[in-house]
């Protein structure tokens, strides 16, 4: 793998020697997973969230299988057969609980997991193509936790899916076809909540596929660390298993410990109540809002309120909120400082937590009616959003005078405990 | 060149947000949004309290009981109850053959096809059907009820804010409409056929008072006095019940499997720590 120091598999058991011979499966993932791929030494919990992630897309797809047993793809049924998992399936209501509220624990995890990409800057050279991946996998949630939340077919399902495929609508000239196309209707209906069921069961296993892409990427130039100095010897690593194995086993617990007390304890917190009343196309909700996860991108789209000449408001918040995703792709060749880790980086740091602020108030805004004060804020918040990536960022590097490096991982961590690199 | 375009589109739109908020706010400070009744008068739920509060909370059965019969005496003249049997009512300590009774003497009968005719017809219930909708449809609904659908109560506490609470407020909320409130917007004055709550969303809500007088409902021997305050509490926890049936298995599972976590999770540090215990990180 990506160190010449890295532990060779020597299969002791004769059936894994028999199966390694033949299938280098036990091979691969004991130099993807196991005692065979060198980590620095020196992560913090923060670079558990990757495991966590990956935790929480199974618990998606166990709870998400059994539910899909119970469930009817049918604008009729759909909405009671969600009920009939809550009230007559054994188990049923943990299935739907774990379910809704993965989603929202998924999202939390990887938007820790990015912002520790940001913090840290994993994602420069030569790490780039970890982070793009992981991108893909990021927009492949969303698309796959949007139509999730349309299959129970309440309200919020029904008007979010008409809100959200009106977004391309306001394309010029082939938005309404192209919105027509994606429905199969003028309006969400069968035909839409079939085919969203269908990808919402295809897309996780797509994500799998890229998460396997994402792993190989890292694999490459082995993990980052928080000094954001690369691993220049033996030393600075410590084989993942047992080492962070057993450190991601106690972050498992911790992530199990929240998990269950939303599961058990408020299933609903996150939830919005009229996705509890059956879906009513004569009836249109006070506020249309997406789950929490959603709401910074969609204060983005609606902060926009004027027409730029002969631009629509309505185009330009969907490019604007399509922008501030994509744009992230770019952030590679957007960061020019040579210092990785945000801990070396005095004046990047201090943009990184208003970055982090402004994400929080735009998440805020999102969630909030659209009226005033929320679209007022979300407006500044928004306009801070892509100057930070857009212009901010690449200045940072010319202005900054980066404080000292370690000369090695273990140097720092030598350091920390008051000692002097041997 | 990926910076001097991504300058460019950054400039933009952050520009053109700035602007729109500067003409927002120019907006906003020379024409101040309009003040709306609903803004001004609108109450949040009453606070209340029940034994299924906090995560010991059990349902109080004899109240749930006496939810059901305010249930089965007022609410389900007009509201169905479409996703719970009568099975179900074993929850609230009901036996066999007391369901097999309320199913049999349920005022509304259920719908099937005679076994003889095939003619649609109706017969008794049994305690595995549910509720039977008092209404054949929306548009019978809407035309007994002057042009409103009462809605289905069965997720009712889930479907709004503080649901339990809300029912509570909305049916002990009943009141004139304030003469502030016709002073300050004369032109929101509750249409005839409507009823004035300050706990219902847009204000002014089709469904007439249900609980009006105290005893209207009979509770047993050793209940609490039927006073609407009670009733309301009563069938709004009844309600709960409808809406989250498992409510009490959820939350025993949820404190053995805490427990279960509380010790997986430290021997997990602790075989973390000594793992790592020879190596400085």
């Amino acid at each position: 793998m990506s160190f010449p120091w890295a532990n060779h598999y020597t299969p002791k058991a004769p059936l894994m020697q028999w199966i390694d011979e033949r299938l280098p499966l036990p091979r691969l993932v004991y130099n993807a997973v196991g005692a065979g791929y060198p980590v620095p030494r020196n992560l913090n919990y923060f670079w558990n969230f990757g495991v966590l992630s990956g935790l929480a897309l199974m618990i998606q797809i166990v709870t998400g299988i059994v539910m899909a047993m119970h469930y009817g793809a049918n604008e009729l049924v759909a909405f009671g057969t969600v009920e009939h998992v809550m009230r007559d399936v054994n188990g049923g209501w943990l299935m739907r609980y774990a379910h809704a509220n993965g989603a929202s624990f998924f999202f939390i995890v990887v938007y820790l997991h990015i912002f520790r990409g940001l913090y840290y800057s994993s994602y420069k050279a030569p790490r780039e193509m970890v982070w793009l991946l992981g991108l893909i996998i990021f927009l492949l949630m969303m698309a796959t936790a949007f139509m999730g939340y349309v299959l129970p077919w309440g309200q919020m399902s029904y008007w979010g899916a008409k809100v959200i495929t009106g977004l391309f609508g306001a394309i010029p000239v082939v938005g309404e076809p192209i919105q027509t196309w994606l429905l199969g209707g003028f309006a969400p209906g069968n035909a839409a909540l079939n085919r969203f069921f269908s990808l919402h069961y295809l897309l996780p296993f797509v994500i799998a596929g890229v998460i396997i892409l994402h792993i190989w990427a890292l694999h490459i130039p082995g993990s980052s660390n928080p000094t954001g100095v690369e691993v220049k010897g033996p030393q600075d690593t410590v084989p993942f298993h047992p080492y962070y194995t057993a450190k991601d086993g106690f972050g498992a617990g911790i992530f199990f410990i929240l998990f269950a007390i939303a599961v058990y304890f408020g299933p609903n917190f996150l939830g919005h109540p009229d996705n509890y009343i059956e879906a009513n196309p004569l009836s249109t909700p006070a506020h249309i809002v997406p789950e929490w996860y959603f709401w910074p991108f969609y204060a983005i789209l609606r902060a926009f309120t004027f027409d730029f000449f002969f631009i629509p408001a309505k185009l330009l918040g969907v490019l604007a909120m399509f922008a501030s995703i994509l744009l992230l792709f770019f952030l590679p060749w957007l960061d020019t400082s040579p210092v990785r880790s945000g801990n070396y980086r005095p004046l990047f740091r201090k943009f990184f937590w208003i970055l982090v602020l402004d994400v929080l108030v735009l998440g805020y805004c999102g969630g909030a009616p659209a009226e005033e004060p929320f679209v007022m804020i979300s407006q500044v918040a928004a306009a801070y959003y892509f100057a930070h990536f857009l212009i901010i960022l690449p200045l940072i590097a010319a202005f900054e005078k980066p404080l000292p490096l370690p000369g090695s991982i273990t140097e720092a961590v030598l350091a920390k405990h008051g000692e002097a690199a041997e | 060149m990926v910076r001097i375009g991504a300058f460019l589109i950054g400039l933009f739109f952050s520009g053109w947000l700035l602007v729109s908020f500067l003409m927002g706010a120019v907006a906003y400070v020379s024409e101040p949004p309009v003040p709306t009744a609903e803004k001004e008068f609108h109450l949040h739920p009453k606070h209340v309290s029940y034994s299924f509060d906090g995560p010991l909370g059990h349902y109080d059965k004899a109240q749930l009981q006496r939810g059901f019969q305010v249930f089965s005496e007022v609410c389900s003249a007009c509201h169905s109850l479409k996703f719970v049997s009568f099975r179900d009512l074993a929850d609230l300590g009901y036996n066999e053959a007391e369901i097999k009774a309320i199913a049999k003497n349920w005022k509304i009968k259920t719908p099937d096809i005679d076994p003889k005719t095939g003619e649609m017809a109706t017969r008794e219930p049994v305690p595995s059907d549910k509720f039977p909708k008092p209404f054949a449809n929306n548009v019978a609904a809407a035309a007994a009820n002057n042009n409103a659908i009462p809605p289905d109560l069965s997720l009712m506490t889930k479907a709004r804010h503080s649901g339990t609470a809300y029912v509570y407020s909305l049916l002990t909320g009943y009141q004139q409409q304030p003469a502030e409130l016709l002073q300050k917007f004369p032109d929101v004055k509750t249409p005839a056929g409507l009823h004035y709550n300050p706990y219902f969303a847009n204000l002014n809500l089709a469904m007439a008072p249900p609980l009006t007088a105290e005893g209207q409902v009979t509770y047993g021997e050793g209940q609490p006095k039927p006073t609407v305050d009670q009733m309301a509490k009563d069938v709004a926890a009844f309600l709960t019940w409808t809406a989250e049936p498992k409510m009490e298995s959820r939350k025993s599972a949820g404190l053995a499997v805490l427990l279960f976590l509380l010790v997986a999770t430290t021997l997990a540090y602790m075989s973390y720590r000594n793992i790592w215990a020879e190596t400085k990180h």
